[in-house]
């Protein structure tokens, strides 16, 4: 499983770079397969909370929400996945972003889990 | 008589459970409920029964005893044999949707055609495997709206010539919803696109009906335009056997299309079951409620039917799906489809021109009546139409019943005061010139 170390992940399998890109991880695309559908929930422009619903993920076997990481304000919408949302399944770290923010408080992503502490969160749902 | 269990059996599954009778798995309700009185007749042989049902439904009056031009939502048509002789096969007896498409392939076919023909007739992209009737149909309709503007737009538009329950069972539907409802307050005299004076950027959806409840025909393209350009849907309610000749909503621009498909192939039945239709375009799919059947090829090549797209549905996306209903009318669904089919594209258009040529024969009549006139003389209609008597229409109505015609629907009860001396009159291929010319022959003794 591939969990980049410059990131930070949230227990829903988020993930975000501290420049406030925002995707899902390996693992979250690995549990969902073959994902055929992406719906975004916000629009760029939008104010959003930590926790509040960014998109909506659907594969063949189960439709997932997406929350922000962190609150902040919607700069991106990687609108490319709505007509390729298998680059999640290919790329999640990379092409599938799905938005990017401008992070409130940098400080907030002390708070999300680092590499190490992710891979043990996975190794213990395993 | 039918004994599930024996005493023995009983008894072993109360002491495994750790109970000493039955009685005391009913303590949590409070004792004063627990056991009341049921009152009931004494029992009676199922000969006894049969007997006393026989002469209960004998009381019952139906169009088979009638002479009917009662419509208002439920018309009497002609149902071929050959429906509910399909309808009747082992294979398809069953009011569900299947999940197991390996042992479902019949049904899951049907569906499919079905899902094919309202697409056809309403001139929509995708339709959905039925909802439980029209009434429900257009609740689904606004509470998808809803859903599309991710509930930025809590307002939906009800046109007042918007069937009087599908707006009172869409208003219960969705109760406790932040969806809140407007329109329907304008007189029914008023154009449809009075309605325009509610659409904002707070509009979901605007919902009208095509014919309308007083059977008129509105052409709304130019409706379907002006709510666009604020951002909003249109929906349109259909009676689905007028499409058999009538320009589809789809060409008009409706977001949404649905119907109470009762008039193809399914007996008017004292109200049920009816089938609610669902369409709309592609791009909404995925907030459609309901089953989606599609095509596929299975692992031989082989064309192929399976339930599709179901992470839409509430048993994967639960509290977020848009809709908790997920099943469907499936054997009224068949006989839509078997009714479809027996006529076929021709077929339907001259079941839907006798229906149209036979009520303008009556219109022309009832008008020339004195102290008789059609209440929307400038309007088109299609096999009904609201005709202005002489004097209340419910009391015209309770005195041609005592003389088995079913004259209408009087509009009063549901249009208040203003409609107190106007009949709702439909007239389907079911009746004859001989029939007609005796309900306008009835109504002109009424002064």
């Amino acid at each position: 499983m591939n969990i980049p170390q410059d990131l930070k992940y949230t227990k829903n399998d988020e993930w975000i770079k501290p420049d406030g890109t925002v995707g899902i991880s390996d693992y979250a695309q690995d549990q969902l397969s073959d994902v055929v559908f992406v719906e975004f929930v916000v629009s760029e422009g939008d104010e959003v909370e930590q926790g509040d619903i960014i998109a909506t993920v659907e594969s063949v076997k189960a439709a997932a929400d997406v929350y922000a990481p962190v609150s902040g304000k919607v700069v991106a919408v990687n609108e490319e996945l709505t007509d390729k949302p298998e680059l999640i399944n290919e790329d999640p770290y990379g092409k599938a972003w799905l938005i990017k923010l401008e992070i409130a408080d940098p400080a907030a992503l002390d708070e999300l889990m680092d590499a190490a502490a992710y891979e043990a969160y996975c190794q213990s749902r395993a | 008589m039918y004994s599930p269990l024996t005493q023995a059996q009983r008894q072993a599954m109360l002491e495994q459970i750790g109970v000493a009778r039955i009685a005391d798995l009913f303590q949590d309700v409070p004792e004063a409920y627990r056991y009341p009185a049921l009152r009931l007749p004494p029992p009676m042989t199922e000969m006894e029964v049969a007997e006393e049902l026989r002469a209960l439904a004998e009381d019952n009056e139906t169009v088979r005893d009638l002479v009917s031009f009662l419509g208002a939502g439920a018309y009497n048509h002609y149902v071929p044999a050959a429906v509910d002789a399909i309808l009747s096969r082992g294979e398809f007896y069953t009011a569900y949707t299947p999940y197991q498409p390996e042992i479902s392939q019949g049904t899951l076919q049907a569906l499919f055609e079905y899902q094919s023909m309202v697409c056809a007739l309403t001139g929509m992209e995708v339709a959905n495997a039925s909802h439980y009737d029209g009434a429900t149909a257009v609740a689904e309709a606004a509470v998808m709206a809803y859903h599309i503007f991710r509930g930025k737009r809590p307002k939906v538009v009800l046109s007042p010539a918007l069937h009087p329950h599908y707006r009172e069972t869409t208003r219960t539907y969705t109760q406790g919803s932040p969806i809140v409802y407007v329109g329907d307050d304008l007189p029914p005299d008023a154009a449809p696109e009075a309605l325009l004076d509610w659409v904002d950027d707070t509009t979901a959806l605007v919902m009208v009906q095509y014919p309308d409840f007083f059977g008129r025909i509105y052409d709304f393209t130019a409706l379907a335009e002006a709510v666009h350009a604020r951002g909003a849907l249109l929906g349109v309610a259909v009676n689905p056997l007028a499409l058999g000749l009538l320009k589809p909503p789809g060409e008009m621009g409706a977001d949404i299309v649905t119907g109470e498909g009762q008039p193809l192939g399914i007996p008017l039945s004292f109200g049920g079951p009816y089938l609610g239709m669902f369409a709309t375009r592609k791009k909404y799919v995925r907030k459609m409620a309901g089953r989606l059947v599609g095509q596929t090829v299975d692992s031989r090549g082989q064309r192929a039917f399976v339930l599709t797209l179901s992470a839409r549905e509430q048993h994967i996306r639960r509290e977020r799906a848009t809709s908790n209903i997920c099943s469907n009318q499936g054997l009224m669904t068949l006989a839509a489809t078997v009714y479809l089919s027996l006529l076929g594209q021709h077929g339907l258009r001259h079941v839907a021109e006798l229906n149209y040529h036979k009520a303008h024969y009556a219109a022309r009549q009832l008008a020339a009546l004195p102290g008789y006139r059609l209440r929307f003389p400038e309007t088109p209609f299609f096999n009904e139409f609201a005709l202005h008597c002489p004097a209340p229409a419910d009391e015209i109505a309770a005195h041609l019943l005592e003389h088995d015609i079913l004259a209408g629907y009087p509009l009063g009860q549901a249009y208040g005061e203003a409609f107190r001396d106007v009949l709702l009159v439909a007239v389907t291929e079911m009746n004859t010139r001989a029939e007609i010319d005796l309900l306008v022959e009835a109504l002109g003794e009424v002064h």
